[in-house]
C-alpha cells in the first residue's frame, strides 16, 4: 500500500496505571545479568575461534575475587566490561582484516608481476592465515637475472618438518624470518 | 553394571541463584600407584586426538562454555583461572601430551577431556558425611591455608567443614593420597550441563580405576 494511502491515526498512549509495572527484584535483575554475561561469553568465544591463529590481542577482563556470589553491581561491572572487551577484540580484528586483505591484494600483484616488487615477501601470518609458508618475490640465477629483470615469485614449502632427535634450537625455524611486516 | 551416582546437597540459597549448579560423586576403591600400560596407552591416544584445533575449539562446545560462563558469574575471569578442561588443555599443550601421574589422576585426566566435565576427588575416609556445595560463614577457614576465607566463598563441603574452593585449592588433608583406600569422586555441575554428561564423567573416572574400557 503506498504511504501517501495509509490514514494516519493519532496514537493515544495507553492510561498509565500503577499496577502495569512491576518493579524487578534483585534475584530476577541478577539473572537477567548472567543472561547478558552468557551471551558476550558466547560472541566474544566465537571472535576468539575467528581470530585464530592471530595473536596479540588481549581476551582478558580480570577476575573480581571469587568464588563467590556476586551482587548486581559487581555483574554489572562483568558484564560491562566483557562488552568491552568485545568491542576492543572486533575493532583490533576488523584493523588487522583491513591489512590482510591490502596484503592479499599484494600478493596477487606480486604474483602477476613480480618484477615490480622485488624482493618482497608476503608470508601466511600477513594474509592471516594459519602456516608459516611464505612467498618472495626473487630473480632468477642471482645477479644475472636481476640485471636481466627475470623476476619469479619463490613459494616456501611450509612449516620445518618436526626437529629430530639431535634438532636444538640452533635447528628450529626462525619465526622472524617469515615475518615480513608488509602493512609498517 | 555401572554403580549409580549419588546427588550432593547444595545450599538453597545458591541452588535459587545458580539453577542448574548440582553435584553427583560416586566412592570408587582408590589405586594410587603407577597406572597400568592400558591406561597409560589411553591417556597418549587422547594426546593424539586432542591436538591445537580442538584446545581452541573448546570455548565454542556447550559444556566448557557452560563452565566460563560459570566462571564469569561467580567472579572468576577464566582466561586466568582455567577452567577444569582448559588447564588440562594448556598442560597438553605445553608439555606436548598429557603426562601420566598415577591411575587416579590420569583417571581424572581421561573423564574430564572425553566429558568436559568439572571433576574434584577426595579422601572418601576424610569425608564427615555426603559432600556439596555453599557458601562460607563469617570466620570460616580451608585447611591448611592461613587466615580466613571471605563469607560468602563458595567451596565444596561436607557436612561439617569447607573441603576444598569451588574450582580451587582443596583443603589439607582431604585430597586423594598415597594412602587413600577409598576416593570420593565428585562432578561438578553448572547450568548448561546435562545431567548425563556429568554421570558419564563420574562413571568414566570409576570405570578406568577398575580397568573397564
Amino acid at each position: 500500500m503506498p504511504e501517501s494511502v495509509i490514514q494516519r491515526r493519532p496514537v493515544s498512549p495507553a492510561p498509565f496505571r500503577a499496577g502495569d509495572v512491576r518493579v524487578a527484584t534483585g534475584r530476577e535483575v541478577r539473572a537477567e545479568l548472567r543472561r547478558q554475561i552468557a551471551s558476550l561469553e558466547a560472541r566474544l568465544g566465537r571472535l576468539f575461534v575467528s581470530a585464530f591463529p592471530r595473536e596479540g590481542i588481549e581476551w582478558r577482563v580480570g577476575a573480581l575475587g571469587g568464588p563467590r556470589m556476586l551482587d548486581v553491581e559487581e555483574l554489572e561491572r562483568v558484564r560491562d566490561a566483557l562488552a568491552f572487551r568485545l568491542r576492543e577484540a572486533e575493532a583490533e580484528l576488523a584493523r588487522r582484516g583491513a591489512v590482510e586483505e591490502a596484503n592479499r591484494g599484494l600478493l596477487e600483484e606480486i604474483i602477476t608481476a613480480p618484477e615490480q616488487h622485488p624482493w618482497i615477501r608476503v608470508s601466511n601470518e600477513d594474509i592471516g592465515e594459519p602456516g608459516c609458508r611464505h612467498w618472495h618475490s626473487r630473480p632468477r640465477w642471482g645477479l644475472l637475472g636481476m640485471i636481466l629483470g627475470w623476476w619469479r615469485v619463490k613459494l616456501s614449502s611450509g612449516c620445518p618438518l618436526a626437529w629430530g632427535r639431535g634438532g636444538g634450537a640452533a635447528s628450529r625455524p626462525n619465526q622472524s624470518s617469515c615475518r615480513a611486516r608488509l602493512a609498517e | 553394571m555401572r554403580a549409580s551416582t549419588e546427588g550432593g546437597w547444595v545450599a538453597p540459597a545458591l541452588r535459587e541463584e545458580f539453577p542448574g549448579l548440582a553435584l553427583r560423586h560416586l566412592t570408587v576403591e582408590a589405586t594410587f600407584g603407577r597406572s597400568p600400560r592400558d591406561v597409560r596407552d589411553r591417556l597418549a591416544q587422547l594426546s593424539n586426538r586432542f591436538s591445537g584445533p580442538q584446545a581452541i575449539n573448546l570455548r565454542q562446545q556447550a559444556i566448557p562454555w557452560a563452565y566460563r560462563v560459570f566462571f564469569r558469574h561467580i567472579g572468576l575471569d577464566p582466561d586466568e583461572q582455567p577452567t577444569p578442561v582448559e588447564a588440562l588443555a594448556l598442560e597438553r599443550m605445553k608439555h606436548g601430551g598429557f603426562p601420566s601421574r598415577s591411575r587416579l589422576d590420569d583417571a581424572l585426566t581421561i573423564a574430564v577431556i572425553e566429558s568436559g566435565v568439572a571433576l574434584r576427588a577426595f579422601d572418601a575416609d576424610c569425608l564427615a558425611g555426603t559432600p556439596g556445595i555453599r557458601a562460607t560463614d563469617p570466620g570460616e577457614g580451608l585447611e591448611g591455608r592461613p587466615g580466613e576465607l571471605p563469607a560468602g566463598t563458595l567451596v565444596l563441603a561436607d557436612p561439617e567443614r569447607p573441603v576444598g574452593l569451588l574450582f580451587g585449592a582443596t583443603a589439607e588433608g582431604r585430597g586423594v593420597h598415597r594412602r587413600t583406600r577409598r576416593a570420593v569422586v565428585c562432578a561438578i555441575q553448572v547450568n548448561g550441563v546435562p545431567d548425563i554428561a556429568a554421570e558419564e564423567a563420574v562413571w568414566l573416572v570409576a570405570e578406568v580405576l577398575r580397568g573397564v574400557d
